[in-house]
């Protein structure tokens, strides 16, 4: 009915918002923030046989001006917070952050006196990936989720 | 002369080239580094001060998660402590694995330090071709343990449980198909003229000055000082295998480079021979006061369940005294000091973390380069910053 | 070399300043008054025979409640004769100051800033002495025992 039978098999037609939502979700660029041992695996998600340029994502921006995802995989401490939040300053809109493993999202085995508790606490986050470390895959289906998350995205919210 | 203004630049906490949270202060005059200064502490999370609190069984998982890139060296080197303190004789079996199992992890851990330091310095396809043989190994490690990373293996006394079946063959594959490997890495970098030019003659420490700042491992011994733990004070039986210990002469970038290159091949003999060699009996040694009971036996004996349920919730009570284990890392020296009140929990726990000592020698080793210097002399240290601030 | 060798020549050199000296599982301990701990390191380094040329570590215990609360630890070992030694060397709780040996070492630089930060026990003549591991702000010495763990 109506135009989509006019223009057959050659033209695609979508919201404006699905288009937007597909574009950022399918390259979504990381800014490279391994603070301890889970930046090892996400190291190797990145590499040769996890492959994150699958995703689109094989580029870790040094600079968090030019990233729309931090990847938080490490533990964060008090001396170090607040460089992790200055960084997220910095990433223009839209971002996202995914708190990998357990320190980044409640602090991990290590409560004491020097170790933030999650990094919930100071930054808004949008996946959190258990695991101490999580494997790839465990990093690669939290991305997955983001995704799926990024695509139900109401552009005027944004 | 006038006034020579120098530029401070930042370099990290952020950074891709650190290998983790570290800052380095660069006082420059244009290309040039007058002086840098490292500046550590990002990731001290207290794992000393947490260690207190731990029973000498729960401090293991704690010890993982300092090297990171070499997590059953931690392992061994603190149950050594623990056994030293103790009094324990580990059985051969368990020798064997375990010098199985840390060479395993040496191989790995150059292997990344090879992969993440050429990429630094502009070649990348050494980076994928590392992390494939280095996967290979933690596929091997996730047979044995169950996890890639963060082993948690050994225990005091011995082994948490024997090796899987299909464990030997599997490795006895690796070792065979490891040396072709190794021959691919040279052909990409050896003679390669670029990575030449980057490191040769780039940031060389002295013998006299190496030893004066406490450096070990690779680094020491790239500056021509045949110093290795395994040789002079061996631990686990390693006085069994035969293997040489590589040395550089001019202790510069090159030189590490090849040093550790040719301990990856020295590793796989260890690991070839230790596959040929390792002895039938037991895994742990067989004292209650230390060691589990069997599951099946938890499961069917009320005194075992007592016996299990009491190691797991209070431990058990070390004699007061204090002690020193070190072994040889691939970093360098690790070691361990327990001071014991005759409770179940450690007093002391010190870690002596041997990139720690690495680093403090980079003032040293980048003065008068150029800033594109630093990046391949940070990434030749070969450092893991949970080691150096725990 | 053993026990007698080492404490003889320490003695003959630095008379007073020897405490106590034992051997533990191996290990040769020396404990010595905290005035005299540069001068016998200065000794044991450039001493031909002993030759003490690696400082392997450095580290504080703190003993609350017993007194003397605080002992630092100095590990030293000879790469020349694989010898290998402690030392140690006992201090109050007010005000613990002992020598810092960075001008025999260059290693026991980073070391003392890492004891003054978890201990706060300060090394006279240490030429940049302040926090290495937490920030420079930071209040409190966290591996002392009367410091929660939780801070």
């Amino acid at each position: 009915m109506g135009i989509e039978t006019q223009l057959g098999n050659n033209v695609l037609t979508t919201s404006l918002e699905k288009l937007v939502n597909w574009a950022r979700r399918s390259s979504l660029w990381p800014a490279g923030f391994g603070l301890a041992c889970c930046a090892l695996e996400m190291i190797v998600a990145a590499a040769a046989r996890y492959d994150l340029a699958r995703f689109g994502m094989e580029v870790f921006r040094p600079s968090p001006r030019q990233a729309d995802l931090m990847i938080v995989a490490g533990t964060v401490t008090k001396k170090m917070l607040p460089a992790v939040v200055r960084i997220y300053e910095q990433m223009p809109e839209p971002k996202w952050v995914i708190a990998m493993g357990a320190c980044a999202s409640t602090g991990g085995i290590f409560d004491t006196y020097a170790t933030v508790q999650g990094i919930d606490q100071y930054l808004p986050v949008d996946v959190y990936i258990p695991g101490c470390p999580p494997r790839p895959e465990a990093l690669i289906y939290g991305i997955l989720k983001l995704h799926e998350k990024i695509g139900k995205e109401k552009l005027v919210e944004r | 002369m006038g006034d020579i203004s120098t530029m401070t630049l930042n370099m990290g906490p952020q950074h891709p080239s650190t290998h983790g949270v570290l800052r380095v202060i660069l006082e420059l005059d244009g290309e040039v580094v007058v002086k840098a200064t490292p500046d550590i502490g990002y990731l001290h999370r207290g794992l000393e001060k947490l260690a207190e609190s731990k029973t000498y069984h729960q401090c293991i998982p704690l010890t993982d998660r300092l090297d990171y890139v070499a997590g059953m060296s931690n392992n061994l080197a603190y149950v050594l402590a623990v056994e030293k303190l103790l009094g324990l004789e580990v059985p051969p079996r368990a020798q064997a694995i375990r010098v199985l199992l840390c060479e395993l992890q040496r191989i790995a851990s150059h292997l990344f330090w090879l992969g993440t330091h050429a990429h630094d310095i502009g070649a990348m396809t050494p980076l994928f071709y590392a992390l494939r043989e280095r996967d290979e190994i933690l596929f091997l490690f996730e047979r044995v343990c169950g996890s890639r990373l963060t082993p948690s293996f050994f225990r005091v006394g011995g082994l948490a449980q024997d090796l899987p079946e299909g464990f030997e063959e599997k490795c006895r594959e690796f070792t065979l198909s490891f040396p072709a490997h190794v021959d691919e890495y040279e052909t990409l970098l050896t003679q390669n003229e670029i990575w030449m030019r980057r490191t040769r003659g780039v940031g060389s420490i002295s013998a006299e000055e190496a030893i004066n700042q406490g450096l070990s491992g690779p680094i020491l011994r790239a500056s021509n000082v045949n110093w290795d733990l395994r040789k002079a004070f061996p631990y686990s039986g390693y006085e069994k295998y035969e293997f040489f210990v590589p040395t550089g002469k001019k202790g510069d970038v090159y030189d590490r480079y090849l040093v550790r290159l040719m301990e990856m091949r020295q590793s796989n003999e260890i690991v070839r021979q230790a596959l040929d060699r390792i002895p039938g009996g037991p895994v742990i040694v067989q004292d209650p006061k230390f060691v589990y009971p069997p599951k099946d036996r938890v499961q069917q004996s009320i005194e075992a369940l007592i016996h299990q349920f009491h190691l797991a919730s209070s431990g058990f009570p070390v004699p007061s005294g204090e002690v020193y284990a070190g072994i040889e890392s691939p970093k360098g020296e690790l070691g361990f000091y327990l001071v014991s009140d005759g409770s179940n929990k450690p007093w002391r726990f010190r870690v002596r973390p041997p990139s720690f000592f690495n680093l403090s020698s980079l003032s040293t080793l980048v003065q008068g380069r150029l800033v594109a210097d630093v990046v391949a002399i940070i990434g030749s240290i070969d450092i893991v910053l949970a080691e150096i601030d725990r | 070399m053993d026990l007698d060798s080492i404490v003889n020549r320490v003695k003959g050199s630095f008379p007073g300043s020897l405490l106590q000296a034992s051997v533990s599982r191996g290990e040769i301990m020396l404990h010595l008054r905290s005035e005299d701990i540069l001068p016998v390191c200065r000794f044991l380094h450039n001493d031909s025979q002993l030759a003490f040329d690696y400082l392997v570590d450095l580290f504080g215990v703190d003993f609350h409640p017993r007194d003397p609360r605080f002992q630092v630890v100095y590990h030293l070992r000879s790469l020349k004769t694989k010898e290998r030694l402690w030392l140690k060397v006992s201090l109050p709780a007010q005000a613990p100051r002992v020598a810092s040996l960075t001008p025999v070492w260059k290693a026991a630089d980073w070391l003392e800033r890492e004891a003054f930060d978890m201990f706060g026990i300060t090394f006279e003549g240490h030429p940049d002495l302040r926090r290495i591991l937490l920030p420079p702000d930071w209040q409190g010495y966290p591996l002392r025992k009367d410091y929660p763990l939780r801070g």
